[in-house]
């Protein structure tokens, strides 16, 4: 019997180069007479460019070229793919000319010899501004008398919309009871370790362009960059080369990355662009950024009748490829999962003096899940009902592929069973002791609490339907004449280990060791086209493109191991690489691969070769879901918070990899943790980037973070055939709201009942003063 | 005006005539082509630079060149022993310490002079320990695991030898 890999935790195939430092990002391809760029980025939030004087930067020594928004206007604009009704789209173009619309926003560009030579010259070029008022607050934004941004608009409203079903006001009229809460999800920096780079090369007499850059959707960006630079999209070559994390960040198609295209078309030589962090904060996209309100319709036994949700969602100053959809996918999530049988958002998305908003991990499902999560809590509170009881009350029924669960925001869950992840979180964690010790710790006057969310999310996404460019996804699988085993798939791994996961998945289905696979990926001259990775689809999507091209090849190689077995394909069985008749006599998939290739005896209708390709279109996105606890204490002097327990249980279907899904979800709640507890991008009040290097912005350290204790649920997703949902956001969407809960009820003998993210120590330093003052 | 440094990388001695100002991780990066030293912030923030210099582990990027003049600086590509890996190198894949790798050179270092100073380190002394690295994806848990991991391959290597 052949090793099965499917369910196993295997290690990595991609860590011997990374752990060696072998593996090769952006920054590590080198090539010949490669130029450098630097870029001049706008200082002030809003302002009017008077002029830009070069000069003395094109004497400056190693300079080659400088280049302002005028030389550039033929490259086409920043592509936007989202589209809402009656949506206001700025003209976003690779450069700024007349006007800056916030910290960071490129102004010229300096291209040298190196990147010493081109910095230098940076600090050369004059930029006279003529400052305007600021727009930084997403509510204010919308006010009459705010100024504008886009002057051709003649307001910061970019669109609005209002999404649900269900009568929301006749809810609220006879709801027993009304709980009303402002709930903001700050901005965040999604912060891949890795910061953007693109490196050009373009080949005059081919007329070919080669771009290397750091995404996570290098066919996607490719199209798009054609169109940016007006040249077939066939004579563009992206390769999308190691990419060191995304998050979101990297599921775009940025300015710099054309830029960089056309001059290295300009000037015949490669040209290079690496982000500095300062620039990464100030000029790669954000997430989060909504301020709403919520009313929420119950009745005294804790059953939700009705949930609106009216929000301001902060765009920045323009557009990124998806920025006015992430709201959107907040509304689609703000059932939760619960029945609640009437829910209304009501958008006002605002331009502001900011780098756009964008999909940032979880991407519009976190601002969701803390919505409805912090309802729950909050309606437990209110009525005097155990938050767990409420939220049992809510839940449906399990269902599955023959009983889906509708929202009133108009989707229809897979699958799940939410009663089994909460029932498995309370028995690991032991609920009922962590109340009982925090009873304890309570009389003995220490500040302890403990949170809980019970989250679901929208994974795999997802039906082409129902997003802007194709939600399919493609596989190739090649079975070479030595029976090596190619896979080439559209999905763009940046971290999530899918060469191992895919080389399982094919491992598994044609009895081959992993090692014998090599998986292939993010270059559109060698793979056929796809979408990417973002939106926890890689496995669910992609994997299952890979599975159903595993079926194909299979088909196709038992019809020739049949015919060289001289017998019928529906008598061969095919078991650990081997086919073999009924009679007992077989061949190898070895054997089949060769003999396919040298097709000197094959069925008189078959073609030579071994190589299937499937293009998956999922009937419906995947709905992972799963119950996250935290206790923490809260030290009194200092109003620092420690956590005491971390418990989570995710179900995320069939699983791969055991390892890789511990790995997803541990970095998810970490990411969590940082929104929750330390995570925040601060403008100022003159729009300049207070929190612009990671000493302002504080990302979560090794010590910052509690032993987080994982287990599972398996609710097998009916929408593929390995019953995959995906995990890459898991964490990400459902810790927050367990973290802020365990803090508020820590702090509920102080009279809190919300707070604020990110909950810093001052905060709270401040309540347990006030109350302690007061008392005193 | 260039100046002249000796620095001994990976056991091999290089006379290089550089800049006076240009910073150590360019001097491995661009003169010595040794790309597994990273830069993620500039700023010696994340650790993503991090190297061995003359056995102390230092962030590159905040350092320069002729600082490393007459120096003995070990990078992540000079860890293993020919195909042997590094313990540390072990631990990492063993229990998936890294995901998409970036940080994995600088936090590989960093956990080796943890192990020199500390064999036998606490969950608490690891994360201290690596708390001058930043990793994004995996969240430390793993990476907790995978020191732990080499703590325990190091000190039976020594029980071995000893």
């Amino acid at each position: 019997m052949a090793e099965k890999y499917v369910g196993r935790s295997v290690k990595r195939t991609e860590d011997p180069r990374m752990i060696q430092g072998l593996a090769h990002y952006v920054d590590d391809i080198r090539l010949p007479d490669t130029l450098h760029a630097v870029f001049v980025r706008s200082i002030y939030a809003h302002a009017r460019i008077k002029s830009v004087d070069v000069s003395e930067a094109k004497k400056a020594p190693g300079v080659v070229a400088v280049y302002i928004g005028q030389d550039v206007a033929k490259i086409g604009p920043v592509p936007c793919g989202a589209a809402i009704p009656d949506m206001k789209l700025p003209d976003h173009r690779v450069l700024a000319s007349n006007k800056v619309y916030f910290v960071g926003h490129p102004v010229a560009v300096v291209v040298a010899e190196d990147k010493y030579a081109a910095r230098d010259a940076a600090d050369l070029i004059q930029v006279d501004y003529e400052e305007l008022p600021v727009v930084m607050d997403e509510e204010k934004a919308a006010a009459k008398d705010s100024p504008v941004i886009h002057e051709q608009f003649g307001t910061n409203i970019a669109y609005k919309l209002t999404a649900g079903e269900g009568d929301i006001e006749a809810a609220l009229k006879a709801a027993d009871k009304i709980v009303r809460q402002k709930i903001v999800n700050q901005r965040l920096a999604p912060i891949a370790m890795e910061p953007r780079g693109v490196l050009a090369r373009y080949y005059r007499g081919e007329q070919e362009l080669t771009l290397w850059t750091s995404t996570q959707i290098p066919h996607m960006a490719r199209t798009s960059i054609a169109v940016m630079l007006g040249m077939p999209e066939n004579k563009l070559r992206l390769i999308a080369p190691e990419v060191g994390g995304g998050f979101g960040s990297k599921l775009n198609v940025y300015a710099e990355e054309a830029l960089m295209g056309w001059i290295s078309m300009q000037l015949d030589r490669p040209v290079k662009w690496i982000e500095g962090r300062r620039e990464n904060m100030q000029a790669t996209i954000h997430g989060r950024g909504q301020a709403g309100y919520i009313e929420v319709a119950c009745k005294k036994d804790g059953t939700i009748t009705g949930l609106r949700y009216n929000v301001f969602a902060d765009m920045g100053s323009y557009f990124q490829l998806l920025t006015p959809a992430i709201p959107t996918l907040t509304g689609l999530m703000l059932s939760g999962c619960y029945k609640i049988p009437a829910i209304q958002m009501n958008v006002t998305a605002t331009f502001t003096n900011k780098v756009a908003t964008d999909a940032y991990r979880g991407a519009g499902r976190p601002e969701a899940t803390f919505v409805i999560e912090r309802a729950l809590d909050l309606v437990a509170v209110e009525l005097g009902l155990d938050p767990i009881a409420v939220r049992r009350k809510n839940f449906p029924a399990p269902f599955g592929a023959e009983n889906p669960f509708k929202t009133a925001t108009g989707l229809f869950y897979d699958s799940g069973d939410y009663e089994l992840s909460l029932k498995k979180a309370l028995e690991i964690s032991n609920y009922d002791k962590l109340r009982a010790d925090q009873k304890q710790a309570r009389s003995e006057g220490r500040i302890v609490g403990i949170g809980l969310s019970t989250y679901v999310e929208i994974c795999a996404i997802g039906p082409s339907s129902a997003t802007p460019a194709g939600g399919w996804e493609s596989a190739t699988v090649r079975i070479e004449p030595t029976c090596k085993v190619t896979i080439l798939t559209g999905a763009s791994p940046h971290g999530q280990g899918q060469e191992t996961s895919f080389a399982q998945i094919a491992g598994d289905h044609l009895g081959v060791n992993i090692n014998d696979v090599t998986v292939i990926h993010g270059d559109t001259a060698i793979v056929q086209y796809g979408i990417g990775t973002f939106g926890s689809r890689g496995t669910a999507v992609g994997g299952t493109a890979v599975y159903m091209a595993l079926e194909k090849l299979k088909a196709k190689a038992t019809t020739l191991a049949a015919h060289l077995l001289q017998t019928e394909p529906g008598k061969v069985t095919f078991a650990d690489g081997k086919f073999t008749a009924q009679g007992g006599k077989s061949v190898t998939i070895q054997e089949v691969a060769l003999a396919a290739h040298l097709a000197r005896n094959l069925p008189p209708d078959m073609e030579p070769g071994l190589s299937a390709t499937s293009f998956f279109e999922p009937k419906n996105f995947t709905f992972p879901f799963g119950t996250h606890i935290a206790m923490v204490e809260i030290d009194r002097e200092t109003g620092e918070i420690q956590f005491k327990r971390y418990v989570a249980v995710d179900d995320c279907g069939k699983v791969i990899n055991p390892l890789l899904v511990h790995g997803q979800v541990h970095g998810g709640i970490v990411q969590s943790m940082g929104q929750a507890l330390y995570e925040e991008v601060v403008y100022d009040d003159q729009g300049q980037l207070v929190s612009g290097t990671l000493m302002d912005y504080a990302l979560p350290r090794a010590t910052m973070i509690p032993w987080m204790e994982l287990d599972r649920t398996e609710t097998p997703s009916p929408v593929n055939p390995m019953g995959v949902k995906g995990v890459g956001e898991a964490g990400t969407i459902g810790a927050t709201p367990a973290i802020v809960s365990a803090v508020v009820d820590a702090l509920a003998p102080f009279g809190i009942r919300h707070l604020d993210m990110p909950i810093k120590p001052e905060a709270i330093w401040r309540i347990i003063s006030k109350k302690s003052a007061g008392a005193a | 005006m260039k100046t002249t440094i000796n620095v001994t990388v990976n056991g091999v001695t290089h006379q290089s005539e550089i800049e006076p100002r240009m910073l150590l991780v360019h001097y491995l990066r661009d003169a010595l082509n040794l790309t597994g030293t990273h830069i993620g912030c500039e700023t010696s923030l994340c650790g993503a630079c991090t190297v061995m210099l003359d056995g102390q582990a230092v962030k590159s990027c905040t350092l320069l060149a002729v600082q490393a003049d007459g120096a003995k600086v070990t990078t992540i590509e000079g860890m293993a022993s020919g195909s042997n890996l590094h313990p540390v190198q072990q631990g990492f894949w063993e229990h998936h310490g890294l995901q998409c790798g970036f940080c994995t050179p600088g936090m590989i270092i960093a956990a080796a002079q943890l192990l020199e100073r500390n064999p036998d380190p606490t969950d608490e002394e690891i994360r201290h320990g690596l708390e001058g690295n930043i990793c994004r994806c995996t969240g430390y848990q793993h990476i907790v695991q995978a020191v732990q991991c080499a703590a325990k391959k190091m000190q039976s290597k020594t029980a071995v030898t000893s």
